[in-house]
């Protein structure tokens, strides 16, 4: 008897299952979590910042200052260091963006060096740690450099930005790589019949329509880069997390523990929240067109 | 091994290039016993992880919606919070509640230890996606093909451990292993609540020998190295698992 081909092996999950191995190679390629984030988390988290900061009020000693007044009094400082993590994360995907764009753009370059070269640094970057290219930047790089005679000092968080711009300019070079290899072959063969070189094809028929494209999961790109920002603590940059430590350290109330790390998640929370909901609805927009 | 700590001794002598972590004894104990600890922390964490997973999938299927809704919590908690603030939550806020017990020379020491609690952390964290990749993979399961074993006289436990769940395992492998090789580039955020693992202990030598730049080379060069071993593994692992008929 005949073995049975493959193709006629029993229909147990076929349509949904299809769907799901085309999200998974999608979810391969950008080999990130996806951020999704639901208001009613902002608000329980609220609930419980509040929660936590009234019961530690009710037990305070009679002396004591009170939680809120204490927090009251941190907060300018904490809120300096969380202006210095979106400073961070704003500086880091604007570079690595630049970067990853050209890094992409090589990717699919018709030299074979080059388009090996860049695979490699992408591949390279996207699967090392952040951590470790975080350390890797705060101890290698120089402290001052010397342009012209004039000596610059590099701080501490610019070279930990540095950090964070190496995997997000790979991961940027994998999204434009993907959103380019998403539009069909017809694209690039239309354009060659009406005479456009590849420069022109690039630039007036491929890449406008990759922008589009390319927006939700940069943005969700962005999203995890802010969420990463606190790793910079761990390096001794002088972010939102660091001083908070430094200010419970300073406060030594056990009590003000769980209001002050609730109020910085919730901080991250609300940043965060409206680019989450931009990507989904981006995303969705983009489902419904196509 | 004594060749290699001669070539890495020659090295020194004729380069400046310092590789202690190959020829002194000290150093090579540490550094392997702590390459060690991150293979540990990543293979238990991932097993708890997908333990998670599989246990939580089942959950949120519950008739008992209360246990649905904890699960559903959970996974939001855990995916939308930076993995570093969680472990700081495990060890600075429970660590200090959890009870001590004396060790062998009458030294308090706390009942669960840091390794510990990276591993529940990291597991917590990979689990939250875990079961949201196996919720996928279940969704893929037709109904009928439930029905079926229900019809079979399956309990709801057997028809997901003997039906559903050897299939949706098969359809969210992919996704399950991206997860994975993130869960273990994560494990370096144990270094912050001090676990002696690779990034921990690098630090230790670069301290004591100042050779930074050698030990941060091997750092991300044995981090890259570890990644593609898991992406090689799994890439077999898929092929074995794949369903004839089914994806590329």
């Amino acid at each position: 008897m005949k073995s049975i081909p493959d193709a006629t092996d029993l229909p147990v999950l076929l349509p949904a299952a299809e769907r799901l191995a085309r999200r998974a190679a999608e979810e391969r390629r950008l080999l990130l979590p996806r951020l999704d984030l639901d208001w009613r988390w902002g608000v329980a988290l609220a609930i419980i910042v509040l929660l936590a900061a009234g019961v530690a009020e009710a037990q305070s000693a009679p002396g004591q200052e009170s939680v809120f007044a204490a927090m009251a009094k941190w907060a300018p400082l904490v809120g300096k260091g969380f202006l210095l993590n979106i400073a961070i994360s704003l500086v880091a995907i604007t570079c690595g963006t630049m970067l990853g764009l050209f890094l992409g753009l090589a990717q699919i370059s018709l030299l074979l060096p080059v388009r090996a070269g860049s695979w490699f640094l992408t591949q390279f970057f996207r699967n090392a740690p952040w951590l470790v290219l975080l350390f890797y930047c705060i101890f290698m790089l120089p402290y001052r450099v010397t342009i012209a005679g004039e000596v610059f000092e590099i701080p501490n968080w610019l070279r930990a930005t540095f950090g964070l711009i190496l995997p997000v300019m790979a991961n940027v070079s994998e999204i434009v790589r993907g959103a380019v290899q998403s539009l069909p072959k017809g694209q690039w063969e239309a354009a060659e019949s009406l005479a456009f070189s590849r420069g022109q094809t690039l630039g007036s028929v491929i890449l406008p329509q990759c922008a589009k494209r390319m927006m939700p999961p940069w943005m969700n790109l962005y999203a995890i880069v802010i969420m990463s920002t606190p790793l910079a603590s761990i390096v001794g940059v002088e972010e939102a997390m660091t001083l908070a430590r430094g200010a419970l350290n300073a406060e030594r109330r056990g009590d003000l523990l769980i209001p002050v790390y609730g109020a910085l998640l919730l901080a991250f929370f609300v940043y965060c929240y409206p680019i989450s909901r931009l990507t989904r609805w981006l995303e969705h927009r983009a489902q419904v067109r196509i | 091994m004594e060749l290699i700590a001669e070539f890495f001794r020659d090295l020194r002598a004729t380069t400046g290039l310092n590789f202690t972590i190959f020829y002194d004894p000290f150093d090579v104990a540490r550094f392997w016993r702590a390459f060690l600890v991150t293979c540990q922390l990543a293979v238990a964490s991932v097993v708890l992880s997908i333990a998670i997973g599989i246990v939580g999938a089942f959950g949120q299927g519950a008739r008992f919606r209360p246990v649905a809704w904890l699960v559903n919590a959970y996974v939001a908690f855990f995916r939308n919070t930076p993995p570093l603030v969680q472990m700081y939550f495990f060890f600075f806020a429970l660590g200090a509640i959890t009870p001590t017990v004396p060790d062998d020379i009458g030294m308090e020491v706390p009942l669960v230890s840091n390794f510990a609690w990276a591993l529940v952390a990291l597991s917590l964290f990979a689990g939250a996606f875990n079961v949201e990749i196996f919720r996928s993979g279940i969704e893929a399961v037709p109904r009928s093909t439930v029905e079926a074993a229900e019809a079979l006289g399956y309990s709801r436990l057997g028809a997901y451990r003997s039906i559903v769940l050897p299939l949706a395992f098969r359809v969210c492998l992919p996704s399950l292993n991206n997860n994975l090789v993130n869960l273990v580039k994560t494990t370096t955020l144990a270094y912050a609540i001090g676990v002696p693992e690779m990034l921990y202990v690098a630090n230790q030598i670069w301290s004591d020998s100042l050779n930074v730049t050698e030990m941060m080379n091997v750092l991300l060069l044995l981090y890259i190295g570890l990644v593609s071993f898991l992406v090689w593994v799994m890439h077999r692992w898929e092929r074995a698992m794949r369903m004839p008929g089914y994806g590329t």
